[in-house]
């Protein structure tokens, strides 16, 4: 059976900014996985674990945040608060038995990178071999 | 402050593995500023329970909430806005709070989400370190401001011990030997004499060891 996962994607507004630009189509053309779906944040320090919890709950097979590298974040610290956060939930799932590959920090040069595009792809890879996440049960 | 931190998930979702409504309840006093157990935690926790829950093929209702403080009576009250919401509460406040909440609530099922750790500050963010131990009897007027119950391991009431190597505790190299950090305070506040009087066997009674203690203001109460 084909499986589609469905991938939400963090994002700070300046790894994120010429992907945006991009548009629907030119993201297609480069190759964008039409499943990552991008959740822009001012900040990489904006992002929440509760963020990334709720992506979970919403029905996300798979979660990844893209910021600044560590050391030259627009706002000093804003991509290594990012990395703790993401770290958090790895723990978090792990602890609940969930493969802690689900979710993702990457970290990248300012502007459109075809490592932003293939951040995506290598997710879509990833979560497509893993599956359904198990938080997809019929209970709800 | 008191200081805290949330138990593993695992633990709670077994606590409450017979539950179809939780309320998550939080505390915005000490455990909010040691980011224990305030509204962040709350929602966090609460998104856990419910991913637990699931990922298990249970169904639970899950409701946040957070009152002022956990240890007041006038505060426990507010439980009642969720009245009918929930059939257990995982209180992430200090044990206070779940003692509160047990005293005040007695046909209530409520679990402690934290463990409750010590008294202590905020040494670097992030970082909080053990600094009073209630112990009732306050000696920090003998000791430079330095306490010796809380930061010495064996609570010595005369030190240094012989454990006592460059300025660091035996029992870890990380930690600091207190009565070290006395002797050298008080000499740099013109007190090193202190270190000369001999401290009494101490009374431990106020320390807890006569049971539950219990504070009483004759002019507050009514």
């Amino acid at each position: 059976m084909s499986f589609t996962p469905n991938i939400q994607a963090f994002c700070c507004h300046y790894t994120s900014q010429q992907t945006i630009a991009e548009g629907k189509e030119g993201l297609k053309q480069d190759g964008m996985p039409e499943n990552v779906i991008l959740n822009r944040l001012v900040c990489g320090g904006k992002l929440q674990i509760s963020d990334l919890l709720k992506a979970f709950e919403d029905g996300a097979d798979g979660v990844y945040f893209v910021g600044c590298p560590p050391d030259e974040c627009h706002n000093v610290k804003g991509s290594l608060r990012a990395a703790k956060k993401v770290a958090a939930v790895r723990q978090a799932l792990i602890e609940l038995s969930v493969e802690p590959e689900r979710v993702e920090m990457f970290h990248m040069e300012r502007g459109f990178h075809p490592e932003f595009v293939a951040a995506a792809q290598e997710m879509n890879k990833r979560i497509t071999a893993l599956g359904p996440c198990p938080f997809k049960g019929d209970s709800k | 402050m008191i200081i805290a931190e949330r138990k593993p998930v695992n633990e709670i979702l077994d606590m409450v593995k017979d539950a179809k409504k939780v309320l998550v309840l939080g505390c915005r006093g000490c455990v909010t500023v040691c980011s224990a157990g305030g509204e962040r935690e709350v929602e966090i926790l609460a998104s856990l329970i419910r991913l637990g829950m699931k990922k298990q093929g249970k169904k639970v209702k899950v409701v946040e909430g957070t009152l002022v403080r956990q240890c007041d009576r006038e505060y426990i009250d507010a439980i009642d806005q969720w009245k009918g919401k929930y059939d257990s509460i995982v209180s992430m406040a200090c044990g206070v709070g779940v003692n509160f909440i047990a005293n005040l609530r007695p046909t209530t099922k409520v679990y402690p989400a934290v463990n409750t750790s010590f008294f202590g500050g905020s040494a670097d963010q992030g970082v909080w370190t053990e600094q009073c131990a209630g112990c009732g009897d306050c000696v920090l007027h003998l000791t430079g401001g330095l306490c010796p119950v809380a930061r010495c391991a064996k609570s010595l009431m005369n030190g240094p011990c012989g454990g006592s190597v460059d300025g660091r505790c035996e029992i870890n190299s990380e930690v600091e030997c207190v009565w070290q950090l006395i002797h050298d305070r008080l000499g740099r506040i013109d007190n090193q004499e202190a270190m000369n009087t001999i401290a009494p066997i101490r009374d431990w009674r106020s320390a807890g060891h006569g049971g539950p203690r219990k504070a009483l203001r004759d002019d507050l109460t009514i």
